[in-house]
């Protein structure tokens, strides 16, 4: 239910005053209501769920993170490296 | 797809795995709140290859399990009605009602119509004037901002037969319930990282600090999920009890503040029954007064007279709460299945019996 999917940004346009955009799920396009990320441009990557977008995924933060488990993993691998 | 693929690789998981066997030195016995973490758990494996001092349990969040019976009763009456089209998300059409569920109603011939964005309800009650559209407006704080959207477009648009079935509930209040519980027992929560999407996190600090647990926003992929409980578990084992964010690349303490606002125009506080737990106080969310021309239940009064008869041998209550596990219900995969679920815990894309059953815990 609560279920967000990473979806690129192709357009965005108006429909009834609403902020929406077309975006991309890996191939599949759909509509989805941007209204509350007032910021968006074509080519962030959203959370989207029930065809609203709720945040725009943090690049910085993801790539941060990633690096900072992969170092867990490298000192892990130390560990376990025969001396 | 990029954010998707490298939270789902299979080496990075499997070290991080290691990581957590080296850091955990006694038991814990950690909760996900959320029933798409639950899911997610159980179909990559994880449950089986985290280290054993650690015990997994599954908590009340999965919406279409905790819709009260009396609201799926109200949804079936609803459906059934010649003038009503029911609009729902698809999760909802098998939950057991006390006599029937929505399948039901939609093969004797009721219009039933399941719907990806409650946006897409609004649209159907556009181009059907001459009938009521109902949506079944349920979830948890992540659904709350799309409900309230459409709920304040018919108001705009003066979609005057248009109209929402309220099942809101939210997170805060499950877990203090569960925390004052005497048959509850958590060391730390995996917080929802959608529902933290919308909310942010700084209401859980209150929470961590009161209950001395810590709580970790966790995303849904194996990747995150174990990052989750890594964090978790560093804050166990050196005795702390914070929140902490493990899922920043879409959670910030502040959440999204234009979904805040427009949840808190729509919707106003109110006491919510929970399938199988019983009544929160201030656990969910309503209509508030100026929009209460758009509640079903205000607009078909006849609902009031609803009685329900739940299963007696379902144990649903006590799963989501974390008390059991679907394997403890006799009824499991024998009386109850997903094609006759006797619980909506059986039925749910998020319901931890449904995951339990569908990936062979038995």
């Amino acid at each position: 239910m609560c279920l967000g999917i990473p979806a690129r940004v192709l357009e965005l346009y108006e429909t009834n005053g609403m902020k929406m955009a077309k975006v991309d799920f890996g191939g599949a396009v759909k509509e989805a209501c941007m209204e509350y990320l007032p910021e968006v441009k074509i080519g962030d990557y959203t959370l989207i769920h029930v065809g609203f977008g709720l945040s725009i995924i943090d690049e910085q933060e993801a790539m941060e993170t990633l690096e900072l488990l992969r170092q867990i993993e490298e000192m892990g691998a130390d560990e376990e490296a025969p001396s | 797809m990029r954010y998707l693929d490298e939270y789902r690789d299979a080496d990075l998981t499997r070290k991080l795995l290691s990581d957590l066997q080296t850091i955990v030195t006694q038991p814990w016995t950690i909760m996900e709140v959320c029933g798409g973490q639950t899911h997610s758990i159980i179909r990559s494996g994880l449950d089986q290859l985290l280290p054993a001092e650690i015990n997994l349990v599954h908590g009340p969040g999965c919406p279409v399990c905790v819709t009260p019976l009396e609201l799926v009763d109200k949804a079936i009456a609803l459906a059934s009605r010649p003038d009503v089209i029911f609009a729902s998300y698809g999760d909802m059409l098998r939950v057991p009602g006390s006599t029937r569920d929505l399948f039901a109603v939609k093969a004797t011939g009721g219009d039933i119509r399941i719907v990806y964005s409650p946006l897409d309800a609004l649209k159907i009650a556009v181009d059907n004037p001459d009938k009521t559209v109902v949506f079944f407006a349920i979830g948890f704080e992540t659904t709350a901002p799309a409900n309230a959207m459409a709920v304040l477009q018919a108001h705009s648009q003066g979609i005057q037969n248009f109209a929402v079935l309220v099942s809101h509930v939210i997170v805060p209040a499950a877990i203090t319930a569960l925390m004052e519980s005497p048959d509850v027992r958590v060391d730390g929560f995996l917080a929802a990282g959608h529902v933290c999407t919308v909310m942010g996190f700084w209401e859980y600090e209150p929470l961590a600090k009161k209950y001395q647990v810590p709580i970790v926003v966790t995303g849904f992929e194996p990747v995150d999920i174990v990052h989750g409980l890594l964090e978790c578990v560093r804050h166990l084992e050196s005795g702390q009890s914070q929140v902490a964010n493990a899922y920043a690349r879409s959670v910030t303490r502040e959440g999204n503040q234009p979904a805040q606002a427009m949840i808190a125009r729509v919707f106003g506080l109110c006491d919510r029954a929970w399938r199988g737990i019983g009544v929160i106080p201030q656990s969910g969310y309503q209509l508030r007064p100026e929009y209460a021309s758009f509640d079903a239940e205000v607009r078909f009064p006849e609902l009031k007279s609803i009685e329900t008869k739940e299963s007696e041998l379902c144990i649903s209550g006590l799963v989501l709460q974390g008390i059991r596990k679907p394997v403890d219900c006799p009824a499991f995969g024998q009386e109850c299945t997903p094609q006759m679920p006797l619980g909506a815990t059986m039925v749910s894309s998020e319901g931890t019996c449904a995951a339990y059953f569908r990936y062979g815990r038995t």
